[in-house]
């Protein structure tokens, strides 16, 4: 199974659509293709039924959560200072991220292949989050969409039935989101260090009780 | 016929029946408290500190390095280092645990702090009636409750313990051969010196003796 | 609050005799209810004895596992990989150490691959033997069938005890190997519990198979077509009962399966009746590939010698792994920022995906029908909510 021969296929059957492989650089080589939101149902059908080889089980579904990341690299470039070049050294800032995305790994059970990885990404994390669902092509999308969308936030358009899967419905947050916040439910921690530690302290500061701050350490 | 399986099904159990009265494989049932199976070789529950010798204070291996505290996965593990060193079973300066706490609530035997171990000095045992009416504090075992001997570990796992002690006479042989070495290396040095220097300080030759006697022993 | 939302009587075929049609009744069945498997929670709404919707609740053991995994070490989610699918934790390790050695290209030595076989076939078989046993206890056979499968799992349980330490969690993979050599002894021991499994099987099958009652009950209830299990993702057994002919041992042949010989059975109806068998049928498979791999076992290293156990860093990349576990496949996808704990960490839970059509098995069929479609499902709820 050759991805690009699979982006090619699906690029000569939808038409307009836009495709990207993203490479993975591990030993496991799984690069995966990245689908735009706006055809990916008609991606999912033709992958199911129209495809060679069909991809018509579709094994997993998570999401990913990219919080806004910058980095800043020192780079080299070559500039014309006073009429002669001159190598420059320069700070160039890189922001990554600062998008949801939801992972689709689909195999082909009649010729034994795959796994093919579909990504999606959403416009952002806080307002721009709808992304169409795929349930409609591969009904084993139907409770993890719904993980998906309880832990992560991420809207599908077009779900049966888009409730929280593991959280109760008066959850609010999305805990599985990088900047999640877990509620202060201390309750007795004999061993804390590191983070929890940190938290112990915060919760007896919060609660001003000394008696129990020694117990804390 | 009809009800020829349900016939055949009940011969089953009566052979079950009644063979439970001749065959031990057909009555597996012990009665616990009173009665117990022989205790697996393998097993293990909880992590216990070894220590070397008679003196559980004296003899601890555990030097306090903290990895077994950090590579644990529920942070069950507390410890506080020593400020000052004490010889440990062999004679050799080592930090010690003025704590080390273990919450067996929160334990889940699952022996990562024993393969992290450099020091051979956290063991699992087999003792599982641990229960307590104290939710918290009859839970947490400190360090008096968690050392036992290396005799008590050759009892519970002797294959084991054999193989442990084999390597840790292996490691303090090849100790005491670098030590002895630099020692004769250190006295050879303060010899050539003394030869060296016509008439050599008291105070460097008290010096010299003090720090290879410490050395040696 | 009520999901009973928008089901009216209007929706559902009006039986023949009208004037006898009372209203209907909205049950909550779980989570804490003996044929759960767990805590896991059914609401039903019913016209009399007869299903007319059922949503299932999920998330009573959550405990965001994938999470804890993000502030973990790799090495140190293993221990919590047993804690999935409890019954068989040898194969949650033997998933998640796959994974992991694919997205740090790590090679397993040789012993290890087959000391893997040997512990996830053993695993398999007392999966199944206790699940057959918790199935025949659903359908009304109290205690008899379930003890005598509890006694044979028992011995492979003591096996285990052995070899790792620990009855159900084992934690026996590490990446490129295993924790444990095998200790003296185990060897026979294990031998002579395989070589007494057919008898157990034997019994077992004259036991209730040609049972008519229990044909009764299973045979034409909670259909899966083969159709249906590809689209809603069933895997393992329940999709073998289907007709699916996948077995990801025969597909992926991860590790060294492609050096065993053994059939895949395969059911042709898809109801309660078949995915029985399939559990049957599969224990003896695996005993075969037992045999083979005990006979074969070579002599050698039990770990990669250049993986190291703490501050292991794999390359920044992703992977997902999956292997047949008994319950169906069960994945491991990892995304690696060359940190020492995972980026993201996502179990692919067979138990959950095996659960998307139990509302349509179980429609039309009576409450004491859903408590056996449900048990043939196998589920562990620590997989399932995770």
């Amino acid at each position: 199974m050759n991805l690009e021969e699979i982006k090619s296929q699906i690029e000569a059957n939808v038409p307009g659509c836009s495709l990207e492989i993203i490479p993975n650089a591990s030993p496991s080589g799984q690069h995966s293709l990245l689908v735009d939101p706006e055809h990916a149902l008609t991606v999912g059908s033709f992958l199911r039924d129209g495809a060679s080889p069909r991809f018509d089980y579709c094994s997993n579904v998570t999401g990913v959560d990219w919080p806004l990341k910058e980095t800043t690299a020192k780079q080299k470039t070559k500039k014309i200072v006073d009429g002669v070049e001159k190598e420059v050294e320069e700070a160039v800032k890189t922001s990554t991220g600062d998008y949801l995305e939801v992972v689709y790994h689909l195999f082909s059970l009649e010729d034994r292949q795959g796994p093919l990885v579909l990504r999606m990404r959403t416009g952002d994390r806080a307002e721009r989050v709808h992304l169409p669902s795929l349930t409609p092509v591969w009904r084993s999308a139907e409770f993890q969409e719904r993980e998906v969308y309880d832990l992560f936030g991420i809207v599908f358009d077009g779900h049966p039935d888009l409730r929280r899967l593991l959280m109760w419905e008066e959850f609010t947050d999305h805990p599985m989101r990088k900047d999640y916040v877990d509620p202060d439910d201390y309750e007795y921690e004999p061993t804390a260090h590191d983070e929890v530690l940190k938290r112990t302290q915060a919760h007896y500061a919060a609660q001003e009780t000394p008696s129990g701050a020694e117990e804390a350490r | 016929m009809l009800g020829n399986g349900i016939i055949k099904g009940l011969a089953e159990t009566a052979r079950n029946f009644f063979g439970s009265y001749v065959d031990k494989e057909r009555l597996t049932t012990v009665q616990f408290p009173e009665e117990r199976l022989p205790q697996i070789e393998g097993t293990r529950d909880f992590p216990f500190l070894v220590y070397d010798g008679d003196d559980w204070e004296k003899g601890l291996r555990c030097v306090s390095c903290h990895i077994c505290e950090k590579e644990c996965p529920p942070k069950c593990i507390f410890i506080e280092k020593s400020k000052d060193k004490k010889p440990d079973a062999v004679g050799k300066l080592q930090f010690y645990p003025v704590r080390f706490d273990i919450d067996v609530s929160v334990c889940m035997s699952c022996q990562i702090c024993v393969e992290v171990c450099p020091f051979d000095a956290i063991k699992m045992d087999v003792e599982f009636e641990l229960s307590s009416d104290d939710r918290f504090g009859g839970l947490l075992h400190h360090k008096d409750k968690l050392a036992k001997s290396n005799e008590y570990y050759h009892k519970i796992h002797p294959t084991e313990a054999a193989a442990v002690d084999a390597a840790l006479a292996e490691d303090r042989e090849k100790e005491k051969e670098k030590q002895k070495q630099a020692a004769a290396a250190a006295a050879a040095a303060a010899a050539a010196k003394a030869a060296a220097a016509a008439n050599p300080p008291p105070a460097a030759e008290t010096n010299t003796d003090a720090s290879s006697k410490e050395e040696t022993k | 609050m009520s999901v009973l939302t928008e089901v009216s009587i209007d929706t559902i075929s009006q039986p023949a005799n009208d004037h006898l049609h009372g209203d209907l009744l909205e049950i909550s069945m779980g989570p804490h209810h003996p044929s759960t498997h767990g805590v896991f929670r059914m609401n039903i709404v019913l016209d009399g004895e007869r299903v007319v919707k059922l949503k299932p609740v999920f998330g009573y053991l959550h405990r965001n596992h994938e999470k804890i995994a993000e502030h973990e070490t790799y090495l140190g989610s293993m221990p919590y990989t047993d804690r999935l699918d409890y019954i068989c934790s040898i194969t949650n390790n033997w998933a998640y150490a796959l994974a992991v050695e694919k997205l740090a290209g790590i090679p397993v030595p040789e012993r290890a691959e087959y000391l893997r076989v040997i512990t996830g076939e053993l695993t398999r078989l007392q999966n199944h033997a206790g699940l057959i046993g918790f199935l025949l206890q659903d359908m009304g056979a109290s205690g008899t069938p379930l003890m005598y499968a509890f006694r044979e799992r028992e011995k492979i349980l003591d096996l285990f005890e052995a070899l790792t330490g620990a009855r159900m969690m084992c934690n026996y993979m590490r990446f490129g190997g295993c924790r444990r050599d095998l200790p003296s002894g185990w060897m026979e021991h294990a031998q002579k519990v395989v070589d007494g499994f057919p008898r157990f099987l034997d019994e077992f099958e004259r036991l209730l198979r040609t049972n008519e009652i229990l044909m009764a009950r299973t045979q034409g209830v909670g259909i899966v077509t083969r159709e249906q299990a590809i689209n809603a993702g069933i895997s393992g057994p329940m999709a073998r009962a289907s007709g699916v002919n996948y077995d990801l041992r025969k597909v992926d042949k991860y590790g060294i399966y492609d050096r065993f010989s053994f059939r895949v059975p395969l059911g042709e109806h898809g109801d309660v009746y078949d995915r029985y068998m399939m559990r049957l049928l599969e224990m003896r498979e695996s005993l075969d590939i037992l045999k083979q791999a005990m006979r074969d076992l070579p002599s050698g290293p039990i770990m990669d010698p250049n993986t190291k156990i703490r501050n292991f860093r794999p390359k920044a990349g992703e992977a997902y792994g999956r292997i047949e576990s008994p319950k169906g496949e069960l994945g491991f996808y990892l995304i690696s920022d060359g940190g020492p704990n995972p980026y993201r960490y996502r179990v692919r839970p067979p138990s959950l995906i095996n659960l998307t059509l139990l509302e349509q098995m179980c429609l039309g069929h009576n409450v004491s029908d859903v408590v056996i479609i449900l048990g043939s499902v196998d589920i562990v709820l620590g997989e399932v909510d995770r």
